[in-house]
């Protein structure tokens, strides 16, 4: 079967790739399009390593085909920084020492980043349930809720509008 | 996964044609969560992919003049979840789909995905009974429109004809004083499979129940329609009385299976507890409406 030919936007950019009929858009993020920072972990959904977001709203992209990509526009954790500036999550994910081993810290910012475009004020149990899908093997889970808690009450006190359009 | 072939057709029709033409070889794909899991474990290896998500009524959400609501099948949990009005008019519907898997599930997953999954334990189906949903199906031979109730023909199968495909649900037109309610029954607070699902929609007039539609999820083959307890809270002032044979007529409707997240004494008796809680739920829903 020849591949298919998928013309996407990824982080702002538009891009193609090839890719087989088979792949995930995983495989197509960690392979042909070299972005290496959504991870595989469970490959079936469950633990939200692979999370990015295509037209805005949060899957897992081990869930998706890369040749849905088509005429979408993905994000993923590389388009979060601005250049060297990091994003106020990535910042106070750093401060907080809401990572360890960093294998869900990706999944995990992109979810946050997600809510809080959302929910600029989440409460704490909104963040809990909103990060389900996340799992963690290091942390216990509560640098990490905290963390996303103090970066929303920081942006909207400084209104760091320019990471939010 | 090798030999696949994958393609989004911009027309019912031409998704048909490519879908009835491959056979038992070919899948739908719609949010995919089930699919794509199913196709990872090796349990599945479909020779043709059908992407309906590409057709526009596939993944509409519609309020009809009349008051109704026309759902694509495709249509993902979190798109139902920001319509402005859908989950004002059924909240049950809305709490059942949304309880499916995670944020990142819910940003995929359709409640037409769940219903042809097939699973006893579906968190949408029962919630789609009791609404009293019927389905539009699309077929070679044309269209046709099935209750929800009548497309499970037992775990992971379904009523569906070769080579049809699932395009939409409508749900009726609510009369005033009406609402649903959806509770499962998980070990766990989020991520997991109903031990047992109950869904409720109710119309109460004058603090009588007038109308009711009871679904009753993973309990038996498939998801059931229980009149009978419909018709032990149709007619009462939702007493004690009328609740508890409702919640008997639930338990005496259960074939459970035995299995690791309930034994069949337990799920029998928790069908009709949580009757009781998701008809206390839908009813003062009604009451505020």
């Amino acid at each position: 079967m020849a591949k298919l030919h998928v013309s996407t936007t990824i982080n702002g950019e538009p891009m193609e790739f090839l890719c087989e009929h088979s792949d995930t858009m995983l495989d197509a993020l960690r392979g042909p399009l070299g972005l290496t920072g959504s991870k595989e972990g469970c490959a079936s959904g469950d633990c939200g390593a692979c999370s990015i977001t295509i037209d805005d709203r949060l899957i897992c992209s081990c869930l998706m085909l890369a040749a849905e990509a088509e005429g979408h526009e993905i994000r993923t954790i590389e388009g979060m920084a601005h250049g060297e500036k990091l994003h106020p999550l990535q910042q106070k994910f750093l401060e907080m020492a809401a990572l360890q081993c960093g294998i869900c810290t990706s999944g995990m910012l992109v979810a946050s980043d997600a809510l809080l475009r959302k929910n600029p004020r989440p409460s704490e149990e909104e963040v809990r349930f909103w990060l389900a899908g996340n799992l963690c093997r290091c942390t216990g889970y509560d640098k990490i809720v905290r963390a996303v808690l103090e970066t929303a009450a920081e942006m909207q006190e400084q209104g760091l509008k320019e990471f939010c359009q | 996964m090798t030999e696949l072939r994958y393609l989004a057709p911009s027309s019912l029709d031409e998704a048909i044609g490519a879908f009835a033409a491959a056979g038992s070889a070919a899948r739908i794909l719609a949010g995919g969560t089930d699919l794509l899991v199913q196709m990872r474990s090796g349990v599945l290896k479909p020779g043709l992919i059908v992407d309906i998500k590409k057709i526009a009524e596939m993944t509409a959400i519609e309020e009809t003049a009349d008051g109704g609501f026309h759902i694509g099948a495709a249509a993902s949990g979190m798109a139902l979840a920001e319509h402005a009005r859908f989950g004002k008019v059924w909240p049950g519907v809305l709490e059942a789909v949304n309880l499916i898997g995670s944020k990142q599930v819910q940003g995929r997953a359709s409640a037409g995905g769940n219903l042809c999954n097939g699973s006893p334990a579906g968190d949408s189906v029962p919630a789609m009974v009791a609404a009293g949903a019927i389905v539009t199906v699309q077929g070679p031979n044309g269209r046709r429109q099935m209750k929800v109730e009548d497309v499970p023909a037992g775990p992971g199968r379904t009523n569906l004809l070769p080579g049809e495909i699932l395009v939409s649900f409508t749900l009726p037109p609510r009369p005033k004083g009406s609402s649903d309610a959806y509770l499962r029954m998980i070990p766990r607070t989020e991520m997991d499979i109903a031990v047992v699902g109950v869904g409720v929609s109710l119309t109460l007039k004058d603090g009588v129940c007038t109308a009711a539609r009871i679904g009753l999820g993973a309990v038996a083959p498939t998801v059931l329609l229980v009149e009978a307890a419909a018709n032990a809270l149709i007619g009462s002032k939702l007493d004690d009385a009328a609740l508890n044979a409702a919640a008997a007529a639930c338990s005496a409707a259960c074939r459970p299976i035995d299995d690791k997240r309930g034994t069949i004494t337990y799920r029998t008796k928790v069908a009709g507890v949580l009757l009781k809680r998701t008809t206390a739920i839908a009813a003062k829903r009604a009451q505020e409406n």
